[in-house]
């Protein structure tokens, strides 16, 4: 520190040695570079709450109305939406607290709990909800739904398999090999396939393209990229020619096209969404005072259509919070993937990032006419038990990548 | 990190930050850009059309008095299944709660919304489970109300206004088969009459029968219309707009309901002294009408109370309603039964007579028996009585008379056709006068349910011969050459059915073999003799009276044509019914002993018929009509197996006139036998 011997150029503070350390607080110590404080992401705790606390409201006043025509109790959702958030948030601060690393050691095991769920899903335990098997009812009332922590185990084992050392092919490059790729899918194809047996078309597709991302981003060899393009784009021409959709996957897939085609059929769910959330105009027609939601219009409203609800009673503006939060958070996502110098945190991170980004956009483009409708909740506003402890994890994941990064100040973003 | 994942990582920015961009440029699209019109579009969404159903019209008798009366009323009703389903003591809870607020007690209400099962004794529900229950009718809003904001408190109960038919049944008319009844409209029924569905799905009554059904449309009225805002709860929050419903016409009915009163239960105790003679009658009608075709009683035995269509029928009711054990009290047998007319034929057969040549002023033997094609036709074991006049061959009803008059007529007419399997045969002269009085057609009554009746034209035989022959009754299967009495007749109808034999026209001479007639026909032939000739489409209806007060339309008996007889005849054959009631000899004089026939207003003409048929007892009839001279009323009782006309009908129609009349301390219907105009008042 201070040079000995060196002349003053006038007062230095104490020579070293002559005090003690000033003893600073602890949540001094917490907040300086390094401190356990500032290893969390706040302003992603910030942003998942603020969207978590916007979804309740919208779930409440989606809901309300009904149950009280209905004459039960119309806080019901309210309260339960409010302790699936607050377990949920627990959750994230837990799988934050452990190192991401011990969960790339775990994964063989999540990656088995997830795929039980959903084969029990085909037992009796399984239960149907419109149509789609997709519950395990569970004592008490309450019912899981396994298609949700699919998407966890889809991002953990991808991520494992991807950064093996022994599948890096070049050492020089850091590059994974083709096989892991061919591993990769081969984990992923149980998943995605007891998914889209549920019938789960959404949740499928999240999964399809969440292990698409995660691939390419790995750094895989752009023409094998190309090549696995070329194929799906093949593949997926020989299905619809073969007509392996079923045929409710097809209308709904088309009917976001014409919207007034089918009113009664499949497109009336589009159709009257479109009506709801354009209703709302710029300013929106305040909490509580959407009559089109909240007057069992739109069906499926505090789940999978709920950003009707926000459309509607909040307007543009609203709407744009909602848009800019889910972004933020997808941001902070790329920015954790970004600093992160390990092969395993980076897809995670990743991962998370375009399993959030896909499903906010189909969930939203589907209630704006851009989107086919299926079956899939808005991350963190959509009621749901399931769906908001697997968002939770994921956030608690990202914190995890985040906190236990060997260089998480090291690289600085361009932007 | 590997350069190149940081390469894609950058790439994936980009790609988020596409989509995000594309989800705000649609979403301005859709909520700034189209958001008033799309607005347009929701507010559309949230009005609803709720119809308001209009109150159906009553029905009155001829003074006003209400016999149908239909009015909307607050009725509370209990869902059972909803009950069961949602609370665990399957409502006996909600039940307690109820009670008192419609002023009655538990116990009440749960006897009456338990099921008629087995072993459970009334009060109990008999109608389907699946329907809510009505426990109380005429609630004040205030309890409606009460019910309907507490929903939690009463899950399953409603209250809702509900059209409440009822029967007053003034002086005890209950003309049940003539009025019909009133069942929640069919789907079908919907579709067909294009109507608006109410909110109130099966509750919307339609006319099934009688006048209910012929006047539907009438007393139905027009559903109003009113458009509402719905909240975002669903619930109603203002009125739109309104059309208001126009409520349903009151039917005035010619139908006098102290005389069908009186007619009911003449026809009852007639039948009940016919049983007591040992005759197994089960059926009958009553009918009293104006000789210008207006319906003033009108009776069918057997009766039943109309109250059990409303609140759901049950199976036993429905069963007693439709079986045959019962005698089937849902038909009407006045317009519906088909019967032998017996002798009261004989007027027909007398002016078929005289238009074929045989001369009013001639004399015609009446032997004790006649013998026509090798068979033997008697006059009902009476001795040989000489030659007589039309009229004292009207009076004692001579058969032999007719038989002989028949055979000539049939050996005159084109034997030709008589013998051929012709469906265009013509048809035969004596036939053709019955036929032109109005027999074997409708009567075009204002009633959907009527019987045609047969008269044997050779174009009916041939028909009859083609249908059973070898289809049908299937005779040349069952019939045998040497088998019983019904095996010979059918062996012999196979070969030969379709041909006009004399022995069948003599014996149709006298109303009997093929020859059937509803009541209401016989009644209707005579009302256009006594009338002198004109034969009228019969009407109960007399006229539509609006809401307001409004006579919106009368209703008259339109003219079904005129009788192909001269009016010297038609007073001929008037003057002879006349002796039959006044005359020693005649047939109808012992029934109406103590009647003051001599007074020229109350005079009464009239004639028996007693018809056997095989296998049965003989059917009694008595048509007749009043006063003899310049007629006004005619009053027709007909029962089957009853035994001779003379001694069932002919009393019961002597009854009926005192009652009319006012005669024999009786109270009179109609006084003076005058026919009310239009009441002033009506009950609506």
């Amino acid at each position: 520190m201070s040079g000995l011997g060196i002349p003053s150029r006038g007062y230095g503070g104490p020579r070293p040695g002559t005090f003690l350390p000033r003893r600073r607080s602890l949540l001094a110590r917490g907040l300086e570079r390094g401190g356990l404080l500032r290893s969390w992401d706040w302003l992603l705790i910030l942003g998942t709450l603020a969207l978590t606390g916007i979804g309740i409201m919208l779930v409440w006043a989606a809901t309300a109305p009904g149950l009280e025509q209905a004459g039960a109790d119309p806080h019901t959702y309210l309260k339960k939406s409010i302790l699936w958030a607050v377990l949920g948030a627990a959750l994230m601060f837990v799988v934050a607290s452990i190192d991401y690393r011990r969960f790339r050691r775990w994964t063989p095991y999540l990656y088995g709990a997830s795929l039980l769920l959903l084969l029990a899903v085909l037992t009796p335990a399984g239960q149907s909800v419109n149509g789609a098997k997709a519950w395990i009812a569970l004592p008490g009332g309450f019912q899981i739904e396994p298609s949700e922590f699919a998407k966890l185990g889809l991002v953990l084992s991808t991520a494992a398999i991807m950064s093996r050392h022994r599948d890096i092919g070049r050492p020089s490059t850091g590059r994974p090999s083709l096989k892991a790729a061919g591993l990769a899918i081969l984990a992923a194809a149980p998943l995605i396939l007891l998914v889209e047996r549920e019938p789960a078309l959404g949740v499928m597709l999240v999964l399809v393209f969440t292990l698409i991302v995660m691939i390419v981003v790995s750094g895989i060899r752009l023409y094998w990229v190309v090549a696995g393009a070329a194929i799906a784009a093949g593949g997926s021409y020989a299905v619809v020619r073969a007509h392996l959709l079923k045929g409710y996957q097809l209308t709904r897939l088309t009917a976001f096209l014409h919207p007034q085609a089918n009113l009664t059929g499949a497109g009336y769910n589009g159709y009257e969404a479109k009506i709801a959330v354009g209703s709302g105009g710029l300013h929106g027609q305040g909490l509580f005072h959407g009559t089109f939601t909240g007057g069992n219009f739109v069906p499926s409203v505090q789940t999978d259509f709920i950003f009707t609800v926000a459309g509607e009673e909040l307007g543009f503006v609203g709407c744009a919070v909602i848009i800019g939060l889910l972004a933020f958070i997808v941001y902070r996502a790329i920015r954790i993937a970004w600093r992160t110098d390990d092969m395993f945190g980076m897809l995670v991170a990743a991962g998370v990032a375009m399993w959030f980004t896909f499903q906010s956009f189909v969930n939203i483009g589907m209630t704006i006419g851009i989107m086919p409708i299926t079956g899939l909740p808005l991350p963190f506003i959509s009621y749901g038990g399931s769906a908001i402890f697997a968002d939770m994890i994921a956030i608690g994941l990202l914190q995890s990548v985040r906190r236990h990064h060997t260089l998480f100040e090291s690289a600085r973003l361009p932007f | 990190m590997i350069p190149a994942s940081r390469r894609r990582l950058a790439v994936l920015y980009l790609i988020v930050a596409a989509m995000i961009a594309a989800l705000g440029g649609r979403l301005w699209y859709v909520q700034v850009m189209s958001g008033p019109q799309l607005k347009t579009l929701a507010d559309a969404n949230q009005t609803r059309d709720i119809v308001v159903p209009a109150v159906r019209g009553g029905i009155v008798d001829d003074q006003g008095k209400a016999l149908v009366t239909n009015q909307t009323a607050m009725v509370v009703s209990v869902n059972m299944m909803q009950l069961a389903q949602t609370t665990p003591d399957d409502g006996k809870a909600v039940l307690k709660r109820l009670a008192p607020l419609l002023h009655t007690s538990y116990r009440t209400l749960s006897e009456k919304t338990r099921l008629c099962t087995k072993g459970v004794k009334p009060p109990c529900w008999s109608g389907s489970p699946y329907q809510p229950i009505p426990v109380a009718q005429d609630v004040g809003d205030q309890t409606a109300l009460q019910i309907m904001e507490e929903p939690k408190q009463f899950p399953g109960i409603t209250a809702q206004v509900q059209p409440v038919v009822d029967y007053p049944m003034p002086d005890g008319a209950n003309p049940a088969q003539v009025l019909g009844y009133l069942q929640p409209i069919t789907q079908r029924e919907m579709a067909k009459e294009h109507l608006a569905e109410t909110g109130f799905a099966g509750d919307d009554l339609v006319g099934q029968a009688g006048l209910e059904a012929e006047y539907n449309s009438a007393l139905t009225g027009r559903p109003g219309k009113r458009t509402v805002s719905v909240n975002a709860g669903g619930d109603v929050t203002g009125t739109v707009g309104e059309t208001p419903p126009k409520n349903g016409d009151t039917l005035v009915t010619s139908l006098n309901a102290t005389l069908q009163s009186d007619v009911q239960s003449v026809l009852n105790n007639a039948i009940t002294k016919a049983r007591h003679a040992g005759n197994s009658v089960n059926q009958g009608a009553a009918i009293v009408e104006t000789t210008s075709g207006r319906v003033v009683a009108m009776a069918s035995y057997p009766g039943y109370n109309p109250n059990v269509w409303t609140n759901g029928i049950s199976e036993n009711e429905f069963r007693y309603l439709f079986g045959g054990s019962s005698g089937e009290p849902i038909l009407n047998y006045a317009t519906q039964g088909e019967y032998a007319p017996g002798s009261t034929f004989k007027v027909t057969s007398t002016a078929a007579a005289v238009a074929d040549g045989y001369s009013l002023d001639g004399t015609y033997n009446c032997p004790s028996n006649v013998s026509i094609d090798g068979q033997n036709f008697n006059n009902d074991g009476e001795p040989p009585l000489g030659a007589l006049s039309f009229e004292q061959a009207l009076i004692v009803s001579c058969d032999t008379v007719y038989y002989g008059l028949a055979y000539q007529m049939w050996q005159a007419d084109d034997n030709k056709a008589d013998f051929q399997a012709n469906p265009n045969a013509p048809v035969q002269k004596m036939q053709r006068m019955e036929l032109a009085w109005g027999f074997g057609k409708d009567t075009g009554v204002d009633l959907p349910e009527e019987s045609t009746g047969n008269i044997p034209t050779r174009q009916w035989l041939y028909y009859l011969w083609k249908d059973n022959a070898h289809a049908g009754q299937n005779w040349c299967k069952n019939g045998s050459e040497y088998g019983s009495y019904v095996q010979r007749i059918e062996w012999q109808d196979c070969k030969s059915g379709y041909t006009w034999e004399p022995g069948q026209a003599a014996i149709a001479a006298i109303g009997q073999g093929y020859v059937d007639v509803t009541p209401l026909q016989l009644a209707n032939a005579y009302a256009a003799l006594a009338n002198g000739g004109t034969l009228y489409k019969p009407r109960i209806g007399e006229a539509l009276i609006a809401p307001s007060g409004q006579v919106a339309a009368k209703i008259s008996p339109p003219v079904a044509r005129h009788l192909p007889v001269s009016s010297y005849t038609l007073s001929y054959i008037r003057n002879a019914l006349h002796g039959v009631v006044s005359n020693g000899a005649g047939t109808g004089y012992a029934a109406f002993s103590g009647y003051p026939e001599n007074n020229g207003n109350y005079c009464v003409a009239g004639k028996t018929g007693t018809s056997q048929s095989f296998g049965k007892n003989a059917s009694s009839v008595f048509a007749s009509f009043s006063p003899c001279q310049h007629p006004k009323y005619v009053v027709l009782v007909m029962i089957p197996s009853a035994g001779y006309g003379a001694d069932a009908a002919a009393p019961a129609v002597k009854q009926i006139y005192d009652d009319l009349y006012g005669l024999q301390g009786h109270k009179a219907a109609l006084p003076g036998g005058r026919f009310p105009a239009l009441p002033k008042k009506v009950h609506q």
